[in-house]
């Protein structure tokens, strides 16, 4: 998709912070639904041909999502996400760890704060995460993504040439 | 035990060792002056260091010093840009999904 929206993705390796903004075509109600309901949530956080699976979600501070990430062989990669914050369509907090198929978390996870604000039917979507570790976010990618992207190229790739052969 | 650029950095030590010798090269006993820790216990992660390839040793008279490999902290920004392609590719995702959900409501 080629448009003019804003994305921006900083590292700081010092205080082991990632900024991410994003703008979106859409009202911020949509939006605020998009991150906040699991049934929009599942669409899309997973990069494809992953799947994301909630099990369940409470969103309520000290209620949880609890989730997977499926692998195309069907292999389950489980997270735990606890709500510590939350001011409707402006602002949520997070506490996010990696957990076993049981919801045992595997400290220590790592921090999200979300802000949103909407200009002109445009809604930026701010994050920061916040990591005890540069492991800790390395392990984000381990979790399978890195796999889940150079699939998606490998398909388009094919494609590509199935669609030429034509 | 795995030895990359990451294991390197996974330690509290390390990274406090990497950012001293970012500066200039330093011997051993230089560098355990900087902390609390015995002197073979700084040793210990300069072998890791080593192994990651991410310090080498230079010798000077009966002096080792120790380099950082800039080239190989390197690595860590290759990382970092595939942590943005994730973001990328769900965030196009959710593109989608949002023109889906505002063509359905009209």
């Amino acid at each position: 998709m080629n448009n003019n929206l804003l994305f921006d993705f900083t590292v700081d390796k010092i205080t082991k912070m990632v900024f991410i903004n994003r703008e979106f075509a859409a009202e911020l109600p949509l939006v605020w639904d998009a991150f906040t309901k699991p049934e929009i949530l599942d669409q899309w956080v997973a990069p494809k041909p992953w799947l994301s699976k909630t099990k369940y979600m409470n969103f309520k501070v000290g209620g949880r999502r609890f989730y997977a990430m499926v692998s195309p062989e069907g292999q389950e990669r489980w997270s735990i996400q606890e709500y510590t914050s939350i001011t409707p369509k402006t602002n949520f907090k997070m506490y996010n760890a990696f957990a076993d198929k049981d919801e045992n978390p595997e400290l220590p996870g790592s921090e999200w704060e979300y802000n949103f604000s909407e200009q002109n039917g445009i809604t930026k979507v701010s994050i920061i995460i916040k990591n005890e570790s540069l492991a800790r976010m390395e392990k984000m990618i381990e979790m399978g993504f890195v796999e889940g992207f150079k699939m998606t190229i490998d398909n388009l790739e094919k494609l590509l040439t199935t669609l030429s052969k034509k | 035990m795995r030895r990359d650029v990451f294991q390197a950095i996974a330690d509290p030590t390390r990274r406090a060792i990497i950012t001293l010798i970012a500066l200039q090269a330093m011997t051993p006993n230089a560098l355990a002056e900087h902390f609390d820790t015995t002197r073979q216990a700084v040793s210990k992660h300069l072998r890791v260091l080593t192994e990651c390839e991410l310090v080498k040793q230079e010798h000077q008279g009966r002096e080792i010093y120790y380099k950082l490999e800039i080239e190989k902290m390197k690595e860590i920004d290759k990382w970092v840009n595939q942590f943005r392609k994730i973001w990328e590719i769900r965030f196009n995702q959710l593109d989608s999904v949002l023109s889906t959900i505002k063509k359905n409501k009209k």
